[in-house]
């Protein structure tokens, strides 16, 4: 019978925290939306030069937001706890089964993912050995815990600045507080842009390792790579070609 | 040193996995769907829908939980206060209204009512403070207000028994404004019945002559021109918690 190698990539549970965590996160960052219309008051500029204002009031009308304060802060202070659970579920799931070996970035890759960007970029050619993770994405992808967990810690700052005085003051006080929590939503967005165009690049096989959570290889395209990289030790099997 | 799991498998039980996790995943996208239709069709409690509107009241019960006397809203020193201060919401303050006619309506049971003057309310130990007003908008401004503290308040017109229930309730002398605030929050060290903004009696549009100053709170709650004080075990009205708002709005 015709067979394919195939290569488990994610765990069952790693699928359902990343599939959980999308649209509830997209019902964080439309409730943030609302929520933050009420006193919209950062930009990007200097003195009196504005680049861009957060946000303009073409975006705002084009999207109906204006006016639903109080629908915002009700989706917000309810998503919240599904935000923070799956995130706090997925964050101990990573430490027990291990698999944060596989994301957290080790010494090899700051200087790897130099390696990686230029050839995503299509400066250079080849990538150096991975497995699940290249070296940029080890880099983006613990960043982007780090960021939930800043979300997490700025949105509680704001949310009970009085209760939470000393995790307030500790982000430098409220009104910094806010900004950081707006800044890392801004962020959230960027990564998401990226982290899209990156997975339709890398492929169907790819992507569908986030459903079904393995990936295929024809055998033969196996030996012949096996062959090639004959150098290469053991149990550092590579995944080309997964540039997400 | 941890490596991905490989293995040989025919195309026929590649193509079944396949299928069956699409499938889940199909169904997942649907839930989605379907889980937020339902949420936008659920009825209205107070202006939030139903199910949001339960949870916030029970974030209010995790988040009371920690509300305590010890946790204080950072003061500043006097020159970190605004001279121009912020003011959003008028409702309540429109109308004829003759300040020096005004005395406060204490309700502390059905049938003893007291009224108050400003002269004696401002005879009792006089409290400032200098803190970061919160709007629930957003924005915040450090501020400075003096007046009698609501538990030198309480202390001298005798409401233990009062206080002792779950709520205040606070109106304008229009009840066109109202708010109710849990006796937790009434009773934090910092809840001042407020006559004086800068050093100087309240302007008219900063809720003369007296408001409520409550740090624990967004600044909804701060009642402006407060017409009549009273007491209830279960939520008095308020009029942002009938427009979608969290009743609690604790800081």
């Amino acid at each position: 019978m015709p067979s394919k190698k195939i290569i488990q990539k994610h765990p069952l549970a790693i699928r359902w925290f990343h599939w959980i965590n999308f649209p509830v996160l997209a019902v964080m960052i439309w409730s943030g939306l609302l929520i933050y219309w009420a006193n919209d008051v950062y930009r990007l500029g200097w003195g009196d030069r504005t680049v861009l204002k957060f946000f303009p009031d073409s975006f705002n009308k084009a999207l109906n937001i204006p006016f639903r304060l109080a629908e915002g802060m009700s989706l917000h202070f309810v998503f919240m706890w599904l935000f923070a659970i799956n995130g706090i579920l997925y964050f101990f799931y990573l430490l027990f089964s291990k698999e944060y070996k596989f994301i957290f970035p080790n010494k090899r890759s700051f200087k790897e993912a130099w390696l990686v960007l230029l050839h995503d970029l299509r400066i250079k050619k080849g990538l150096p050995p991975q497995k699940k993770y290249n070296a940029a994405q080890r880099i983006a992808y613990t960043g982007v815990i780090f960021m939930g967990l800043g979300s997490l810690l700025t949105g509680l700052a704001i949310y009970k600045p009085v209760q939470l005085n000393w995790l307030c003051s500790l982000l430098g006080g409220y009104e910094w507080a806010r900004a950081e929590h707006f800044i890392l939503t801004l962020l959230f967005s960027l990564f998401f842009l990226v982290h899209l165009v990156q997975v339709i690049l890398a492929g169907w096989n790819n992507f569908a390792s986030m459903i079904r959570g393995f990936e295929t290889r024809s055998i033969s395209a196996e030996m012949k790579s096996s062959d090639a990289n004959s150098t290469q030790p053991s149990g550092e099997k590579d995944i080309t070609n997964a540039a997400t | 040193m941890k490596t991905l799991e490989e293995k040989i498998l025919d195309n026929r039980s590649i193509r079944n996995k396949t299928i069956l996790s699409f499938s889940f995943f199909i169904l997942f996208l649907i839930a989605c769907f379907a889980g937020w239709n339902w949420l936008q069709n659920q009825p209205n409690d107070q202006g939030a829908l139903k199910p949001l509107r339960t949870v916030l009241n029970a974030n209010e019960k995790i988040f009371s939980a920690i509300l305590s006397n010890d946790h204080l809203a950072k003061t500043y020193p006097l020159s970190a206060a605004a001279v121009r201060v912020r003011k959003n919401g008028d409702a309540g303050l429109k109308g004829d209204f003759d300040p020096d006619a005004w005395k406060l309506q204490l309700i502390r049971k059905p049938g003893d009512t007291l009224f108050i003057g400003l002269e004696e309310i401002r005879s009792l130990p006089r409290t400032e403070i200098v803190f970061d007003f919160k709007c629930i908008e957003g924005w915040s401004q450090v501020t400075h207000w003096a007046g009698v503290k609501f538990t030198d308040f309480t202390k001298r017109y005798g409401l233990d028994e009062q206080t002792l229930k779950k709520y205040t309730g606070l109106h304008t002398p229009d009840d066109q404004y109202y708010v109710g605030i849990d006796n937790k929050s009434m009773l934090h060290p910092q809840t001042i019945l407020c006559y004086e903004m800068n050093g100087k009696p309240l302007p008219l549009n900063q809720g003369a002559p007296l408001r409520l100053i409550i740090p624990v709170k967004y600044g909804v709650k701060h009642l402006k021109r407060i017409g009549t004080i009273y007491f209830s075990d279960h939520r008095p009205p308020d009029y942002w918690y009938e427009r979608g708002y969290d009743y609690f709005g604790g800081l």
